[in-house]
């Protein structure tokens, strides 16, 4: 049965990738490929990998989103020629099938730290090894990461006009919202926090977090815009700029604390671990909502004229 | 596994200073500041005296600095460590980044509020974020924290590429983007596999683990595949000409000085110290011999350019060809590879390289200001307009050619010693006529600057001050032809 599940799971995986790359048109392209990003998010719960498969679909919806927006403001633009598509799908094979060869050949089980990521939990006073991955052993690859994101916005802002590069980001359909879309902009918003919340308190239990709760919080402020219940902040607002900037900043200060309790860069007092982690993932969620909707939202643009 | 050094913590400040300026600069408003350079300048100032601080504790010593963060040893935690090469480059970038920073002062200086502030705000946040992305490289120990290092590094320089924001610049950008990702993604792919096979992501213990077989080749293999692209290795170059010379000239001074380097320089840790046992010599050969079709293709394609700053673009794939000798004239049985003159020629290539293409890149920034254009054919004239920037340009020009006094003369010298020593003729012939090449391609420029122009030229003056950074960096290219010519000691503190 679970075999069956499985078989069904990648078949569909194979049919939505090549239905992305055979479409003609680039939306149907990217609709294929948020489907392609859906059946992997059930395919890592396969693999038992909730978290993952928690941030696959949220990036996911978000990944969509823009992909859909960028479809229709392109113009199609000239397919390759065909030696080189032909070369370009050797490699791919190449590289996948000595992937797939070098993958079944490995050590089983495989060498890995799962054991040695665990046995510190109790110390941390969390139950996820995950959740003691990301903010304890490799603090420091999190907090990196999160200023990529920062870099990110600020490249993508870095493309407006100039006098527009303080000024609010156009939103999609603002202007003439359906009204079944601000029903729904009405009542999904309060559902939607209590969920976030409820996925980032439990994050350092069990499966879920920060970036998959920020995604969704990134989600809902995404609709009550789109369904132009709120306007669009301006990029220049000291106040979103602070929000944007306070998670990372929050994080690294509280690093720096710890050179002097208990006396290393990124390490946590004892018996604080809990609360500290807490209160980064609680910051951080904020500033990666902020940071999300407005990557999706892009750099400040001139009004539309009515 | 080691404890962190006394000193140790001078590597985190290494990477968190610039983090704290990018940070700042996106709420000056709330600092009182009114411009976004106001913060980068103490910024420069903490992270020059950090990465100081680091290159002379390391040669005091004679030991690599190391740090654990966290207090979680790896293979869980994260390991920071810098040796000589990496101190050496560590001091190499923040002299680069400050020079490179008081000549786009002048740029960049918008007040944050008006429409101009957005060249100034990206500008100064990118060049942190780069700065702290390029720190990381030189001293992370652990393959995935590297990753997140290329991707510091690649959403910081991207973007640098299209600050103008011209069509034509954004269609270089997102070459490049598609370029550093790709490259990106095959780096993890073999990341992912090293850990399947290993168990753990720390250089320092995977040395010891690694067996010669096919996964570790595969992985290693996949990883250098990546970061060829990245480092804009022959074929893979095409990308780097448009970006590097849209950019806006201080911008371009750091992406070809110091950003493409990255990813050459993690080559050289997964060669020399993931790699097990002495690596294979026909591998060595390929790269290699990518390297010299760089040298010679790319010098000639220089020498074809119409535009400034496209021939110094061009000029920069051919000079990272020479990084590439490295691994064939490392390679001799029996000695450690940084105990050969192959090792100090190459590292010496890649710091002389930095400085002298950042003096050249912005000399020709200043030249196209004063005459308000880079067309080579129309320099005439620039030698009076910006006399400073032409002759800094020429200085420059000495370490690219190979001729003394230079860093770039020591180093081809060393190359070509190594190349002899090894029975590469091939590789001899390849840094001879490469430096004849690059002669030819620096005197067409001076000798069109020093012409007397048909007509007299309206100019724009250009400010003394910011020639000098040009200068400076010039004049370190040349001091640095001061070096001994031995396997120099620093280079080796800290190699197992």
């Amino acid at each position: 049965m679970k075999l069956a599940l499985d078989a069904v799971l990648v078949a569909t995986l194979l049919v939505l990738a090549l239905f992305s790359l055979a479409a003609r048109q680039a939306r149907a392209s990217a609709i294929g490929f948020m489907g392609f990003g859906l059946v992997l998010a059930l395919v890592w719960v396969r693999l038992g990998a909730v978290d993952v498969a928690l941030t696959e679909a949220a990036v996911g919806a978000l990944t969509g989103l823009l992909l859909l927006g960028a479809t229709s403001l392109a113009t199609p633009a000239a397919q390759p020629s065909r030696p080189l598509r032909l070369a370009l799908a050797g490699l791919c094979a190449l590289v996948a099938g000595g992937l797939a060869f070098l993958v079944l050949e490995a050590p089983d089980p495989a060498p890995s730290l799962a054991a040695a990521a665990v046995e510190p939990l109790a110390a941390l006073d969390l139950g996820n090894p995950v959740t003691a991955v990301l903010l304890a052993y490799r603090a420091l690859d999190t907090l990196l990461e999160t200023v990529v994101v920062v870099l990110a916005l600020i490249g993508i802002w870095s493309l407006a006009p100039d006098a527009d590069w303080r000024g609010a980001p156009m939103v999609p359909g603002a202007d003439a919202p359906s009204p079944p879309l601000r029903l729904l902009a009405r009542l999904l918003p309060p559902v939607g926090l209590v969920v976030a919340v409820h996925i980032l308190w439990i994050g350092a239990d069990a499966p879920g977090g920060k970036f998959q709760a920020a995604t969704l919080i990134a989600a809902m402020g995404l609709l009550v815009l789109m369904a132009g219940l709120a306007p669009a902040p301006k990029l220049g607002n000291t106040r979103l700029r602070a929000l944007v900037v306070g998670g990372p900043a929050l994080f690294l200060a509280l690093g720096l604390l710890g050179f002097l309790v208990p006396g290393s860069f990124l390490a946590w007092p004892e018996g604080l671990a809990k609360p500290v982690i807490v209160l980064i993932e609680v910051a951080l969620t904020t500033s990666l909502a902020v940071l999300l909707a407005l990557i999706v939202l892009g750099p400040g643009a001139r009004r539309p004229r009515a | 596994m080691a404890a962190s050094s006394p000193a140790g913590y001078l590597l985190v400040l290494a990477l968190v200073v610039p983090v704290i300026g990018l940070l700042g600069m996106s709420v000056t408003a709330l600092i009182g500041l009114r411009r976004v350079e106001f913060v980068a300048f103490p910024v420069l100032v903490a992270g020059l005296a950090v990465a100081g601080a680091i290159a002379t504790t390391v040669a005091e010593t004679g030991e690599a600095l190391t740090y654990v963060v966290g207090g979680w040893a790896p293979p869980l935690g994260l390991a920071l460590r810098a040796d000589g090469v990496s101190a050496v480059m560590l001091a190499m970038a923040a002299l680069v980044v400050a020079l490179v920073a008081l000549n786009a002062r002048a740029l960049f200086c918008a007040d944050d509020a008006t429409p101009d502030g957005r060249r100034a705000f990206a500008f100064w946040s990118l060049l942190m974020g780069l700065w702290s992305a390029l720190n990381l490289v030189l001293v992370g120990e652990d393959l995935f924290n590297l990753f997140v290092a290329l991707e510091l590094l690649t959403f910081a320089a991207v973007p640098l590429v299209c600050l103008d924001g011209r069509a034509a610049t954004l269609e270089a950008a997102l070459r490049y983007l598609v370029f550093a990702l790709i490259g990106s993604a095959l780096y993890l792919l073999g990341t992912a596999l090293l850990y399947g096979r290993y168990g753990t992501l720390d250089i320092g213990t995977l040395r010891e683990l690694t067996q010669p077989d096919l996964a570790t080749h595969a992985a290693v293999a996949l990883m250098i595949g990546g970061l060829m692209a990245k480092a804009a290795l022959f074929p893979l170059h095409i990308w780097l000409p448009p970006a590097h010379a849209g950019a806006p000239a201080p911008a371009s001074a750091v992406l070809s000085a110091l950003v493409v380097k990255a990813p050459f320089f993690l080559i050289v840790r997964l060669w020399f110290d993931v790699l097990p046992g002495p690596p294979s010599l026909p591998a060595a050969q390929v790269l290699a011999g990518l390297g010299a079709a760089a040298i010679l293709i790319c010098s000639v394609v220089a020498l074809r350019q119409e535009r400034l700053k496209l021939m110094i673009a061009y000029s920069t794939v051919a000079q990272i060809g020479y990084l590439f000798l490295m691994f064939r004239l490392t390679a001799e049985p029996g000695v450690p590879a940084w105990q050969t003159i192959g090792w100090t020629g190459g590292m010496l290539q890649l710091v002389s390289h930095a400085f002298a293409k950042a003096a050249m890149f912005l000399a020709a920034g200043m030249i196209a200001e004063a005459l308000g254009h880079d067309r080579i054919a129309e320099l005439a004239g620039a030698g009076r307009a910006a006399p400073v920037s032409v002759f800094a340009f020429g200085l420059a020009g000495l370490s690219l050619m190979g001729l003394p006094p230079s860093g770039g003369f020591v180093a081809k010298l060393l190359l070509l010693n190594a190349a002899t020593l090894a029975g590469a003729w091939w590789i001899a012939a390849v840094i001879s006529v490469g430096g004849l090449l690059a002669a030819a391609y620096v005197t067409r420029v001076l000798k069109r600057a020093m012409a007397t122009p048909p007509a007299p030229l309206a100019t724009r003056p250009v400010a003394l001050s910011r020639e000098l950074t040009a200068l400076t960096l010039a004049l370190v290219a040349v001091a640095l032809g001061l070096v001994p010519l031995q396997p120099f000691e620093l280079l080796a503190i800290g190699r197992p």
